[in-house]
């Protein structure tokens, strides 16, 4: 049975249920009181990695090779040093890792493989293990970066990580608000994606640039690659030809604002978002919590309520905050209000993590 | 020589001893130190070698001005000490 990992404001938590006939639990607790930002449990070895945000002395990464029991430290991302003069000696963006918003393992042929996606938006590949990182040069330094700005933070960020599992040198990137992009090389070169999607709340001229779209997470379908879905600052949106064109969805109602969209890994059609309001309103509608899931490609939405509080909810998922484990029907949810749910039918359903936990930013399951 | 002193705060993550060392200039020093724990590094200073903007680094009883400017002289008989800037409420 797979474990659910928490990234919290105050620590990473475990979550188990020891047997069919007991309930979901707290498991363990590990980096108390810490930030951690982003949780990967590789599926081609078993590692876990924790990213950490430290108040003060900023982000760090730890690497658990015996399921968090221990912990080591590892080198984090970084930036090489600012140049001082030339094209980037007056960036706007400082070279300094804030955050990392995203990490991905590579390719079951490839097994040290990692990617790590960062505010300000740098994307990083690791050889080894985490044992030393390298900033991926080609989309750092490629001049359209200078368009890309932070949605609702100080500055852009790489929060989303897509390899193909069958062309692991085929990776789908999306920055808010940077758009989408793609390598064919493991980043040597890029492509700009994401033709269709529209900031309807930008000048004219604007709203249809691929350069500057509010990406708010993107998710793979892993049996079908082509296939990706995007939750938007504006709505959703669903690609069948690997990022080139995407086409918006019938927005779900009682809302298309959100920040999170989890595609099924074997059914093309189908996927899960987690609404809130609107951009100026980030909470659930009328206070009422919901999933919605789609099973005929975006078309039609239904609203999963059962075991969600329905009155004065004020929790908002963030974009890594929605996950469907290996099973494709056990899911969790976890809010900036601390709240955590699980689902055993596929987001049907819900049950309540009898907990009172610190905002969550992301959730992961272990393979 | 001066002194290099790390907060418990730190090393709380990192270890490293208080240290007399080697240097003419906080820089200088600094590195010295880290040569004892080389992780503690990333702990007080970015990627750029700028001071962190939560970390705060006295020379005796004065908060250094700069952040990013670390050559500001030292003597032998100087007490560096290196804490978390303590904000919020």
């Amino acid at each position: 049975m797979s474990t659910l990992l928490v990234a919290s404001r105050k620590g990473l938590f475990t979550v188990e249920r020891r047997s069919a006939d007991a309930g979901w639990q707290i498991s363990g607790h590990h980096f108390h009181g810490e930030p951690v930002t982003q949780v990967l449990a590789d599926p081609r070895d078993g590692t876990w990695y924790a990213a950490l945000r430290l108040g003060h002395f900023g982000v760090k990464l730890r690497r658990s090779v015996d399921r968090g029991a221990t912990w080591a430290e590892i080198p984090a991302p970084a930036f090489p040093t600012k140049p001082t003069e030339g094209e980037w000696a007056d960036d706007a963006t400082p070279w300094t890792v804030d955050l990392v918003w995203s990490l991905a393992a590579g390719g079951a042929h490839e097994p040290k493989v990692l990617w790590a996606g960062c505010m300000p938006a740098g994307l990083f590949r690791s050889q080894d293990g985490g044992d030393s990182w390298q900033l991926i040069n080609s989309l750092w330094l490629d001049a359209r970066r200078k368009g890309w700005f932070g949605g609702g933070n100080d500055h852009p960020g790489l929060h989303s990580i897509c390899v193909d599992p069958n062309t692991s040198q085929r990776v789908t990137i999306a920055i808010s608000c940077g758009g989408v992009w793609r390598t064919e090389d493991a980043g040597k070169t890029w492509s700009l994606h994401g033709k269709g999607m529209l900031s309807t709340y930008m000048p004219p001229e604007l709203v249809a640039d691929q350069n500057t779209q509010d990406v708010h997470s993107l998710s793979m379908c892993t049996t079908h690659p082509e296939v990706m879905w995007v939750q938007h600052h504006a709505g959703a949106y669903r690609t069948v030809d690997g990022g080139v064109n995407f086409t918006r969805l019938t927005p779900p109602l009682p809302s298309d604002f959100g920040f999170v969209i989890v595609a099924d890994p074997v059914n093309p059609l189908r996927a899960w978002v987690a609404p809130a309001l609107a951009d100026t309103h980030r909470y659930a509608v009328d206070g009422a919590m919901c999933v919605m899931r789609t099973d005929d490609g975006g078309q039609t939405w239904r609203a999963f309520r059962n075991g969600l509080p329905q009155s004065h909810a004020y929790d908002l998922v963030y974009r890594h905050g929605l996950a469907l484990a290996p099973d494709q029907k056990t899911m969790a949810m976890a809010s900036t209000t601390g709240n955590a749910w699980l689902s055993e039918d596929a987001g049907e359903n819900w049950v309540v993590l009898d907990a009172q936990l610190p905002p969550v930013a992301a959730v992961s399951w272990t393979a | 020589m001066p002194t290099v002193s790390f907060a418990p705060q730190l090393q709380r993550h990192v270890p490293c001893p208080t240290q007399d060392v080697g240097a003419t200039t906080l820089g200088e020093a600094l590195r010295a130190a880290f040569l004892a724990a080389p992780l503690m590094q990333s702990y007080v200073l970015d990627e750029q070698g700028h001071v962190r903007k939560h970390v705060a680094v006295f020379v005796n009883n004065e908060m250094i001005a700069s952040r990013r400017d670390l050559s500001l002289a030292v003597g032998e008989n100087d007490s560096i000490m290196v804490i978390q800037a303590l904000s919020g409420g």
